[in-house]
C-alpha cells in the first residue's frame, strides 16, 4: 500500500480510495447531487472530462508540485473523483478512454518531475514505489540515468510503434537499459492510463441525483463528436501485393509468407476454396497439402482455432514487409486501406 | 520412403538410443514440457508429458521415433490442446542455420530431386530430364559452413554476455544434428517474455530497426561530437569500428556522413545490419510454444545427434555428432559431389552400387540420395 501524503493525493487521485476519501472528508454523494453550493465541484468535474476529450491536459491547481491552499487539495481530489462518478453514469467509453488518457498524461508530468528531484530523496522514493508496486517496473538510479532491466523494458516498451523506443535505439549495458526520466515514466503510460480506465470501469455506478443530471446529459452528447466512420479499400497492401507477385513468378515463397497470404485473405472474408489457387504456382504445390493446411488456419479441422494475419512488426522481422506511404499508422495488414472519419 | 531403407534406419536409431542414453538431456522441469515425436512412417505425435528419463526410454524404445522433440515452453496441462495449455514460460532459444548464411560455397554441395521425374541433378535451376522447375533440394554443408555457423554464434553469445548481461554459463549451444546450432539462454530474466518481446530481442540481435539518431546522425543540423565512438559500448562501440575502420578514420568519415546526408546513413546501417548483427532464425526465437529437437536425439534429415558443444571452437560436427556404427552397407548411392563423415570421404556417386559404413550409408538415405540394395 503507497501512504500519500496530501500533495500525492492531488498529483496521484486515482491512488485514492475515493469512497473512503470523501467519507473522510466528511461528504457524501448525495450532497454534490443535491447542494447547490457544491456545483462549482461538479462544473470542475465536467470541464476536466471535456478538456480531457479534447485531447488536452487538465491544468491542476499545483504550483511547484504543491497544494497551494488548503482549500485547492479537496478541489483538485474531489474534481477527478466527480470527473469518475459523472462517466460512469453516462456510460460512455470513448470519454472513459480519453478521460485516462489525459490524467495518465497530466500523473506523468508529476511523476517524472518527483523522480528527478534530486533535493527532494521521499519524492524521488514515492515515484520508484509507484513505478514498482503498480506496474512491477524495478528502476534504479545511476548518477543522472535510471536504469531497469531488459526484459522490463521490452515488455513495456513493446506497446510503441516509434523506432526510436526499440531497443536496439537504446543505450544497454550488463542487462540495464539506460532512460532519462522523462523515458522512464513515459515508458508506464499505456499501463498508467490502464490502470485509470480500469479504476473507472471497475467503479459501481452510483445512483443518479439532480444535480448529476444535466452534466451527464451533455457527456452523452459530447461523446457523440468522437464516434467514428470506417471506409474501407479493397486494395491489397504491399506485403500482400509482393507474396502474390512471388507465387504468380513461381517463385518459393516461404512458409511465413504463405502464412501471411493465407491468414490475410481468410481475414478479408475469403473462402479456402477462394484462396487455394493462389498457391498453385507454388514450387512444391500440392493441392490436398494446400486445402489442408487452409482449412487448419480457417479453423474448419484440427482444434477449430481460426488463425489471424501478422502483425505488421511480425512481418518486418520476417523480411516480409514492404512498406509505402498508406501503411503509415496500421499495425495489421488488415488495417490497410481503412479510414477512420471522426464527427467532430 | 520405401520399407527398406525404414527399417534400416530404424534398426540404426534403436541401437543408437539403446547404447548412447546417456546423451540424452531432458530439459529442466520435464512434467511441465510438451513432448513430441515422429515416426519415419507416420507424421508427428505432439502434446505428450513424459515424466522422467525412463517414461522416455520406454516411449523411445516401443515406437523407434525419426525424431524426438521437447518444447521450450513449460505449461501447467502440457498434453492438453494449445489453447488449453496453460503457458508459464519458455527457455530463449536462438537457431542458427548455415543455410540462411548465403554464403558462396552453397551451390557446390546442394543437391535437387525431381519432384515430377525423381532425376537427382546438381547446379541446373530445372530438371535437365524434364524441365520441371518443382524439385526437392538437399544440402551436405562443408566445413565452410560450420564454421560460417560457429561464428554468428560466437557473435549472438558476445552480445548476450556484454548487452543483455546473461551469464556465460548460462548459454548452452548445441549443434542441431543438420546444419546449424541452438543456442539456448537459461536465465529467467527472459523466460516469461512473450512472442512480441523476444521479436524485440530478435532485431536487437540482429541489428535491425536501427535508426540514425542512435549512433549521432540527427535530421537536421547534426553535431559531429554525438556520433558513436570507439570506446563505447554495445552498438554504438560495434557500429564505430564497422564504419569507421580506425581510430584515426573517424573524423574524415564522419565528415562523409554528413555530407551525404541522413538517408544515405540510415541506408549504410541497414546494410550493415547482416555483417554486424546476428545471422538468427526470428521465427524460431519468437515462438514460445515451438518443439525443439531434444539434445542428445538423432535427426532423420542426416542420422546425425543433436550434441551439446562443450568447447565450440574444436566442435566438428562430422565426427563429434555421427554416433551410427561402422557396419559395411550395401546401397546405390547417387550423388554428384564428395562428403567426408568421421575423417573418411565418400562419393561422388552415379547410380552405383556401394558398399559404405552405415553411418555414411544413413547420412546419404536420410537425405534421400541412396537406397538400400
Amino acid at each position: 500500500m503507497i501512504n500519500l501524503g496530501q500533495d500525492e493525493m492531488a498529483k496521484y487521485p486515482f491512488l485514492a480510495d475515493s469512497g473512503q476519501y470523501l467519507k473522510d472528508k466528511g461528504f457524501s454523494l448525495e450532497q454534490f447531487g443535491t447542494d447547490p453550493d457544491l456545483k462549482i465541484i461538479i462544473d470542475k468535474a465536467y470541464d476536466r472530462i471535456q478538456v480531457a476529450a479534447n485531447g488536452q491536459v487538465y491544468k491542476s491547481e499545483l504550483i511547484n508540485n504543491s497544494v497551494p491552499n488548503p482549500a485547492a487539495l479537496p478541489r483538485e481530489v474531489f474534481s477527478f473523483l466527480l470527473a469518475v462518478i459523472l462517466l460512469k453514469l453516462s456510460g460512455t467509453h470513448t470519454l472513459i478512454r480519453r478521460f485516462a488518457l489525459a490524467e495518465s498524461r497530466r500523473a506523468e508530468k508529476f511523476l517524472e518531475k518527483d523522480l528527478a528531484n534530486i533535493s527532494d530523496q521521499r519524492k524521488e522514493n514515492l515515484a520508484v514505489k509507484i513505478m514498482q508496486d503498480l506496474f512491477s517496473v524495478q528502476v534504479t538510479r545511476q548518477n543522472d540515468d535510471f536504469v531497469i532491466s531488459v526484459s522490463d523494458y521490452v515488455l513495456h516498451s513493446i506497446n510503441f510503434h516509434e523506432r526510436e523506443w526499440k531497443l536496439i535505439n537504446r543505450r544497454i549495458e550488463g542487462g540495464h537499459v539506460f532512460l532519462s526520466p522523462h523515458e522512464t515514466v513515459r515508458l508506464i503510460r499505456k499501463e498508467l492510463g490502464n490502470y485509470i480506465s480500469s479504476k473507472i470501469i471497475s467503479t459501481k455506478t452510483p445512483e443518479m441525483f439532480q444535480g448529476f443530471q444535466e452534466p451527464v446529459n451533455k457527456l452523452t452528447l459530447l461523446a457523440k463528436k468522437f464516434a467514428t466512420n470506417t471506409v474501407v479499400s479493397t486494395e491489397y497492401p504491399p506485403c500482400i501485393k509482393h507474396g502474390i507477385k512471388v507465387l504468380e513468378q513461381g517463385e518459393n515463397l516461404p512458409h511465413s509468407g504463405r502464412f501471411m497470404l493465407a491468414t490475410f485473405m481468410l481475414g478479408r472474408q475469403q473462402s479456402v476454396e477462394q484462396i487455394a489457387p493462389l498457391f498453385k504456382n507454388a514450387p512444391d504445390f500440392n493441392e490436398k497439402i494446400t486445402m489442408y493446411q487452409l482449412n487448419h488456419l480457417a479453423g474448419e479441422s484440427g482444434n477449430g482455432i481460426k488463425y489471424s494475419c501478422p502483425s505488421c512488426t511480425k512481418l518486418k522481422s520476417q523480411n516480409l514487409c514492404f512498406p509505402v506511404p498508406a501503411c503509415d499508422g496500421i499495425f495489421n495488414p488488415l488495417q490497410f486501406g481503412r479510414k477512420k472519419t471522426v464527427n467532430a | 520412403m520405401p520399407e527398406r531403407e525404414i527399417r534400416l534406419l530404424e534398426e540404426s536409431f534403436k541401437k543408437y538410443y539403446f547404447d548412447r542414453f546417456d546423451l540424452i538431456h531432458i530439459p529442466e522441469k520435464p512434467p511441465m514440457r510438451e513432448f513430441g515425436y515422429q515416426k519415419f512412417s507416420s507424421g508427428m505425435i505432439r502434446h505428450l508429458t513424459i515424466k522422467d528419463d525412463k517414461e522416455l526410454r520406454l516411449m523411445i524404445m516401443r515406437n523407434v521415433p525419426s525424431d524426438i522433440y521437447c518444447s521450450n515452453g513449460y505449461y501447467s496441462f502440457p498434453n492438453l490442446p494449445m489453447a488449453e495449455k496453460d503457458w508459464q514460460g519458455a527457455d530463449l532459444i536462438f537457431d542458427i542455420d548455415a543455410k540462411d548464411l548465403n554464403l558462396p560455397c552453397r551451390p557446390n554441395h546442394i543437391v535437387h530431386k525431381c519432384v515430377d521425374c525423381n532425376k537427382t541433378f546438381h547446379k541446373d535451376s530445372l530438371c535437365p530430364n524434364c524441365g520441371s522447375s518443382k524439385h526437392n533440394s538437399k544440402s551436405f554443408p562443408c566445413s565452410i559452413c560450420i564454421d560460417g555457423a560457429k561464428k554468428e554464434v560466437e557473435k549472438l553469445s558476445q552480445i548476450l554476455i556484454e548487452d543483455l548481461g546473461v551469464d556465460e554459463k548460462s548459454i548452452h549451444v548445441y549443434f542441431s544434428g543438420n546444419e546449424g546450432f541452438h543456442v539456448y539462454v537459461h536465465d529467467t530474466n527472459f523466460q516469461k517474455l512473450g512472442s512480441r518481446e523476444r521479436n524485440e530481442l530478435v532485431d536487437y540481435m540482429m541489428f535491425r530497426g536501427a535508426i540514425p539518431e542512435t549512433f549521432g546522425m540527427k535530421k537536421s543540423k547534426p553535431n559531429r561530437s554525438s556520433f558513436c565512438s570507439f570506446e563505447e559500448k554495445g552498438w554504438r562501440g560495434r557500429v564505430s569500428k564497422e564504419i569507421f575502420g580506425s581510430k584515426s578514420r573517424r573524423s574524415k568519415i564522419i565528415t562523409q556522413i554528413m555530407n551525404d546526408g541522413y538517408q544515405s546513413f540510415a541506408r549504410q546501417l541497414e546494410q550493415i545490419s547482416t555483417k554486424i548483427g546476428a545471422n538468427i532464425d526470428p521465427n524460431v526465437t519468437t515462438d514460445i510454444h515451438r518443439i525443439f529437437r531434444l539434445p542428445g536425439s538423432l535427426n532423420s534429415k542426416s542420422g546425425l545427434a543433436k550434441v551439446f558443444c562443450e568447447d565450440l571452437k574444436q566442435f566438428n560436427p562430422y565426427t563429434d555428432s555421427c554416433f551410427i556404427d561402422d557396419t559395411k552397407t550395401q546401397v546405390i548411392a547417387n550423388l554428384p559431389f564428395e562428403f567426408k563423415l568421421k575423417n573418411e570421404k565418400f562419393g561422388p556417386y552415379n547410380e552405383e552400387s556401394v558398399s559404405m559404413p552405415r553411418f555414411a550409408a544413413l547420412y546419404m538415405i536420410c537425405k534421400g540420395l541412396a537406397s538400400v540394395v
